[in-house]
């Protein structure tokens, strides 16, 4: 858990390279400088981008290092179930996983190389040792208008616990987003916060 | 209005760049450095010149020039590329520079997307050129204008090492005024100073031991130094860089009392470190990469008599390889002062074992995006040249092309077609042909395939051009006809210039075709000396955001037979069923038609509307 003196919330977004991870830690990254709370966030690039597996550090009320500790995390925000599992360690004991339970096959799944897991497995797994929120987010963000904006409907679950205004997140992700795309991802946000709720 | 800001570190850099009054900046692209020229580039209002190079050593010439005439430069690029520049870099710090020089060299602990971990200020301490090593976004920006001023006092460039997590790092940043001020160019004749010939070296070489010492008496009492002395504390902890938020986490973690010295400069300062070493019975040395810091301690301790204990690199426990973090400096930290170690030890994470969450994870390796052409090209390389033949390539993109087994070396930016050279003139008598993308190509491919041709080496040279440098974000190059600021300019003719080079046989194919590819990659073989395939076909991400839409494809699950030879292609857009054995083609196809050109059976086809 993130302590006094060091950081006051600790999240970790894990995903795939492609899903929005930059966008949805800049989201919250702006927010809290709006908040008026020192941040520091890290980020993956280069390399490891195009569909590999990729995660993304955000501290808020922090001034040292971007880099979360092993088992230092808050909440763990998964936009796809098997990297949930991939960045488990990051997470405290008493943290919590949202995950998208929507699956992206990696093309060492799709050759044949490896098999994809049961993704009921994978979250029955997270709930045997954390408070899980699983729920298909890319079902959401079609709702939402567009699959794309799947990014933006886990910001909106992750709103719950964060110690930032919603109005401020909302209107974060107004800024950030394509201006086409406003009353798409504004939707997507609020049905995120939703579902998050329940 | 609130001066803060949330930033990349990349674009803080840029910002203390602005800050500082920066006039000349040019640099080559490479991870994680490259989004400095590209913030700069990208501002609406610009009163400084911008530039992509077309590698290391021109950039940090062209900025070195600047600097000669008594403006503010900068220069850009990766650890791995002051190797490209180090000619010139050692040179350099002889004449010294006129205005201002900064050279940013942004190392990559852990090799996140390099192919070394090397230490920069070891180049620092080997051309006697000081360097700052940023702890923060903040920091790093903070330290650009102080660079450009320190630069001009002392007369010599000075060298700014940004690490991965500096540079790929965000936060929020609290912004300063700009530097309005704007030296005019001129350059005054000073043949002693310029011109190095061996007569004026011998008096520079002096001349720059000499400054050492102004550098290290400006430095000690810079702002990127600190220590704090603990009341009671008899162990003294030393770190530097990024290492040194690390450290302060991982002493508040434990609950430590500790003495603190926090170094951002190199020479390090002598005084500081000294005084802490006068208050301490052990000092522990936390620091990315190579033990600098730790090595000057010891001679420093030799020097005054000191009994202190050194901890650090040299002989553990700290580890001299990867990135440092919280969790490494904590149980270093247990370790040595025999506390508890942390609930959490720090190889965890790197021994994780995903058995024990008794589930198997796929492994998610990043791989070339669907419809990307130099899958095409390696399919038919591959089917031309034969399994046995032999694959150099390069940095780029392609060089995930491990994956389709046509990447057999990866030694450094232009280095595919030299290696092959050397393999063929060693005597290898298997068919060699090797890859190179077309930024590559212009960096320092070119004199590589000069080489070969006028060696008379027997291979082929395959130019992936994708008609962008792909792998680093996108930056134009000499091959497009346009500017980093999006300016027309004049567009490179690659056959022309390959033929202008010397080489007998130059074709180009689209990859896309596979038939044409096949032909004249068959051609390329049998030609008797260097030949060079050009493989053009746009990125498919820059084809995307220049608004070309090509119609999906999709299986017919009727027709396909199950015999995975467009699976094979490793494209992420084909799936296939091991339950019903059949291929399907996802969501991700960009419609390439690859992979319908493959199959035997008609079963791929265009979505019909």
């Amino acid at each position: 858990m993130s302590s006094e003196g060091i950081s006051k919330f600790d999240l970790v977004i894990a995903g795939v390279g492609g899903q929005g991870t930059i966008l949805a830690s800049d989201i919250i990254g702006k927010a809290a400088v709006k908040g008026n709370m020192s941040v520091r966030a890290a980020e993956t690039h280069g390399m490891a981008q195009r569909g590999g597996s990729v995660v993304n550090h955000i501290r808020l009320g922090c001034e040292l290092g971007s880099m979360i500790p092993m088992k230092g995390a808050d909440v763990l925000l998964a936009l796809e179930p098997s990297e949930a599992l991939r960045y488990l360690e990051f997470l405290s004991d008493d943290g919590t996983i949202i995950v998208n339970t929507d699956p992206i096959l990696p093309v060492t799944v799709t050759s044949g190389l490896c098999t994809y897991p049961d993704v009921d497995a994978i979250i029955s797994k997270l709930e045997e040792t954390h408070k899980v929120k699983a729920f298909n987010a890319t079902e959401l963000a079609k709702e939402a208008g567009h699959p794309q904006s799947m990014n933006v409907v886990m910001v909106g679950a992750v709103s719950n616990y964060l110690p930032i205004s919603v109005d401020t997140m909302l209107e974060c992700v107004k800024e950030l987003v394509p201006p086409k795309t406003i009353d798409i991802n504004a939707k997507a946000f609020e049905m995120g916060r939703n579902i998050a709720q329940e | 209005m609130s001066t803060r800001e949330y930033m990349l570190g990349n674009v803080a850099i840029a910002r203390g760049i602005v800050e500082g009054g920066g006039q000349v900046i040019s640099g080559y692209p490479g991870t994680p450095s490259s989004e400095i020229i590209g913030t700069l580039a990208g501002m609406k209002e610009r009163d400084f010149y911008v530039e992509w190079s077309v590698n290391e050593k021109v950039a940090l010439e062209v900025a070195a020039g600047a600097a000669m005439t008594g403006v503010r430069s900068v220069v850009t690029m990766k650890h791995v590329g002051l190797n490209v520049a180090a000619d010139p870099l050692l040179t350099l710090a002889y004449t010294g520079v006129k205005g201002s020089m900064i050279i940013i060299v942004a190392d990559d602990p852990s090799c996140h997307s390099s192919q070394n971990e090397q230490d920069t200020r070891r180049y620092s301490q080997f051309s006697l050129i000081p360097c700052l090593d940023p702890c923060t976004p903040q920091e790093a920006k903070d330290m650009i204008p102080y660079a450009f001023e320190f630069s001009n006092k002392v007369q010599m460039p000075v060298i700014f090492r940004p690490t991965t997590r500096i540079s790929h790092g965000k936060s929020d940043v609290e912004l300063g005024p700009v530097n309005e001020t704007r030296p005019a160019a001129e350059f005054v004749k000073e043949l002693e100073r310029w011109v190095m010939v061996p007569k004026n070296a011998r008096v520079q070489h002096p001349h720059l031991l000499e400054l050492q010492k102004d550098i290290l008496n400006e430095l000690e009492n810079s702002p990127w130094n600190s220590l704090e002395l603990s009341d009671g504390a008899k162990v003294g902890v030393i770190a530097s860089g990024i290492a040194s938020v690390y450290a302060k986490e991982a002493i508040i973690k434990q609950g430590i009392n500790a003495s603190f010295l926090k170094i951002g400069t190199y020479p390090v300062p002598e005084n500081k470190i000294r005084t802490l070493m006068e208050n301490s019975e052990r000092i522990i040395i936390f620091e990315e990469m190579e033990p600098v810091v730790e090595e000057q301690v010891r001679i420093i301790a030799q020097e005054t008599g000191s009994n202190v204990e050194v901890i650090g690199k040299l002989q553990g426990p700290v580890p001299r390889i990867y990135e440092l973090n919280t969790d490494i400096c904590s149980d270093v930290l247990a370790d040595v002062l025999e506390l508890e170690r942390p609930d959490v030890p720090a190889e965890v994470a790197e021994d994780f074992d995903y058995d024990r969450c008794r589930i198997d994870l796929p492994m998610r390796p990043p791989v070339m995006c669907p419809g990307c052409s130099h899958r095409s090209t390696f399919h038919v390389m591959k089917k031309v040249y034969g399994k046995d033949a032999i694959f150099p390539s390069d940095i780029g993109c392609y060089t995930l092309g491990i994956q389709s087994g046509t990447v057999d070396t990866t030694l450094c930016m232009g280095g595919s077609i030299t290696v092959a050279s050397g393999m063929y003139q060693a005597g290898e008598k298997k068919p060699i042909c090797c890859s190179i993308g077309d930024s590559t190509f212009f960096h320092t491919g070119m004199n590589g395939l000069l080489n070969a041709i006028y060696n008379k080496a027997d291979i082929t040279v395959t130019i992936v051009d994708n008609r962008i440098t792909a792998m680093t974000g996108h930056q134009p190059n000499p091959g497009m006809g346009k500017l980093v600021t999006g300016e027309e300019t004049s567009e490179v003719d690659l056959e022309a210039l390959c033929k202008g080079l010397g080489a007998g046989f130059v074709e180009t194919a689209d990859p896309y075709d596979l038939k044409q590819t096949e032909e004249v990659f068959k051609r390329a073989k049998e030609y008797k000396g260097t030949s060079v395939v050009i493989t053009e076909q746009l990125c498919v991400i820059d084809a995307k955001r220049s608004g070309i839409r090509r119609t999906p494809f999709t299986i017919d699950a009727e027709k396909c037979t199950g015999c995975r030879l467009c699976v094979n292609l490793g494209c992420p857009a084909i799936e296939f069923d091991t339950n019903t054995r059949k291929a399907s083609i996802n969501a991700m196809c960009t419609g390439c038609g690859v992979c319908a050109a493959l199959c035997k059976f008609d079963a791929i086809t265009e979505v019909k509307k």
